[in-house]
Formats: C-alpha cells, sequence, structure tokens
C-alpha cells in the first residue's frame, strides 16, 4: 500500500478511483502519563509520554484506513489529510484520511 | 496561615518556571539549530505538484510532531498579558519550538529513508489543553508536519 499527500504517485498512473476512506482513534489520556504530564508542566517544555501516545494513536488511524483501502481493491492512498481534535477534556480523536486508488 | 502557604506555593512554582523552563528553552534552541544545520540539504516544499524533471524511485509519506506545553512562569506572563492584549512573546517561543520540532521529526524519519525531498508538507495544530472551569487551563499543543518524502 502506497501513501502519499500529493495528488498522484509519482511514475504510476491511477486506473481506478475507490473514493474516500479515512480511519480514526479516540485516546483517553492514560492516568499515569497524566500525573507525570503533570509534573512536567510546572517546567514546560515537550510533554514526551503525550507525543508517544499521540503517535500511537495516528499509527492505528493510519492502519485502519489501509485496512479500508485494501477491502476496496486500492493499492494507494493520495491525497492524505491528518487532523487531531480535542473531543472532551482529557480525550483526544485522531483522524486521517485520504483518496482510495488503484495505480499501476 | 492558610494563604500564606498559597502564596508560597504559587512562588515557587514561578520560580521553577522561570529557572528550569528559560534553561530548557535555551537548550532546545541550541539543539533545534545545531539538526536543522545537519538537515539544510534536505530540501521541503509545499508545492502540490511536482516539477517535471523530478525523479524519484519511492513516495512515502512522512509524519513529526511533538507535545509542547507551558510552565508557570509563561501561564502567568500570558495571563497578565491576556489583561492588556497585544503579543504574547511567551508562547511564541513556545509554538515556535513546537513546529520546528515537528518539522525536525518529519525531515529526520525522511531521511532514515534515504529521501532527498519533501513535497507537499502541510502542518496541523491541535489544543490539548484541559478545561479548567474558572481558572485558566495550562496550555499545551500538539504540532504535526507531514508530507510526501520523494526517494530517488
Amino acid at each position: 500500500m502506497e501513501l502519499t499527500n500529493l495528488e498522484s504517485v509519482p511514475g504510476k498512473t491511477i486506473v481506478k478511483h475507490l473514493g474516500l476512506v479515512q480511519g480514526s482513534t479516540v485516546r483517553a489520556k492514560h492516568a499515569g502519563r497524566d500525573i507525570l504530564a503533570g509534573l512536567k508542566n510546572i517546567v514546560g517544555g515537550e510533554l514526551k509520554a503525550y507525543t508517544e501516545l499521540l503517535n500511537e494513536s495516528r499509527q492505528e488511524a493510519i492502519e485502519r484506513m489501509v485496512a479500508q483501502a485494501r477491502a476496496a481493491g486500492a493499492n494507494a492512498v493520495l491525497n492524505v489529510r491528518f487532523s487531531t481534535s480535542n473531543i472532551a477534556s482529557g480525550a483526544a480523536e485522531v483522524m486521517v484520511y485520504g483518496t482510495a486508488v488503484l495505480v499501476q | 496561615m492558610d494563604l500564606i502557604v498559597s502564596l508560597v506555593v504559587a512562588a515557587v512554582l514561578l520560580l521553577a518556571g522561570l529557572l528550569f523552563g528559560r534553561a530548557a528553552e535555551k537548550r532546545h534552541y541550541a539543539d533545534l539549530k545545531r539538526r536543522e544545520a545537519e538537515l539544510r540539504n534536505l530540501l521541503i516544499f509545499n508545492e502540490r505538484r511536482l516539477p517535471a524533471d523530478v525523479v524519484c524511485s519511492r513516495a512515502v509519506l512522512v509524519v513529526g510532531s511533538a507535545v509542547i506545553a507551558e510552565d508557570y512562569f509563561k501561564h502567568a506572563a500570558a495571563s497578565m498579558k491576556s489583561l492588556f492584549g497585544g503579543r504574547i512573546t511567551a508562547y511564541e517561543s513556545l509554538l515556535d519550538r513546537g513546529r520546528r520540532e515537528a518539522i525536525l521529526r518529519m525531515k529526520e524519519r525522511a531521511r532514515t529513508l534515504g529521501a532527498t525531498m519533501i513535497f507537499n508538507v502541510r502542518f496541523e495544530t491541535a489544543s490539548l489543553s484541559e478545561d479548567r472551569s474558572g481558572s485558566r487551563p495550562m496550555f499545551s499543543a500538539e504540532f504535526i508536519a507531514y508530507g510526501t518524502a520523494l526517494v530517488p
């Protein structure tokens, strides 16, 4: 599966468009991580635990999108976009979407 | 008595924020400068279309991200500043650091793939501050930079 946020896969031609595919995850911040992050908040700077948490979530969202694309018979996803939203205090949604296509 | 205790706690938090926060920011900027110099020859563009003469065998989506939080001193400084309005310089440096860190992580990922260019770079920012009724929430945000790495 090829992922790109360009409008085409360089060096290949699009044979068929298979529509929009998307994947998302909602993660609650872990209590242990939250306490550590609370302490870190005193001195500021990077909250590594959250960076990791959101990276894991993003990876999982990508996997879900890829699974959907594969089920549609695609071998590439174009124009991939990310979005993150803070849906409730302590929970974040990570969403990824793109256009599934068959390329040759 | 309670008032004195809470004042002392607030003063200690402010001082910790000022001292450690400043030191961490200085270290981070030095680190950013060094890594940016190392990765200068990896070019990034926010154009969507590839020029016709670009040769590449593989295009891979690369992502870099960082979550950055403010310290107590910046929190207090920003709260004061927002009474009068104007530039909140305490946050400007924070956002700058977060975004540059995200770009660098994206570039580092591209470098491990052997890429020489990244096209269609996009930024995304999400606030992760928690709502606390009454008081101003501690600011933290996630910065994402992503694009398509081209491997020659």
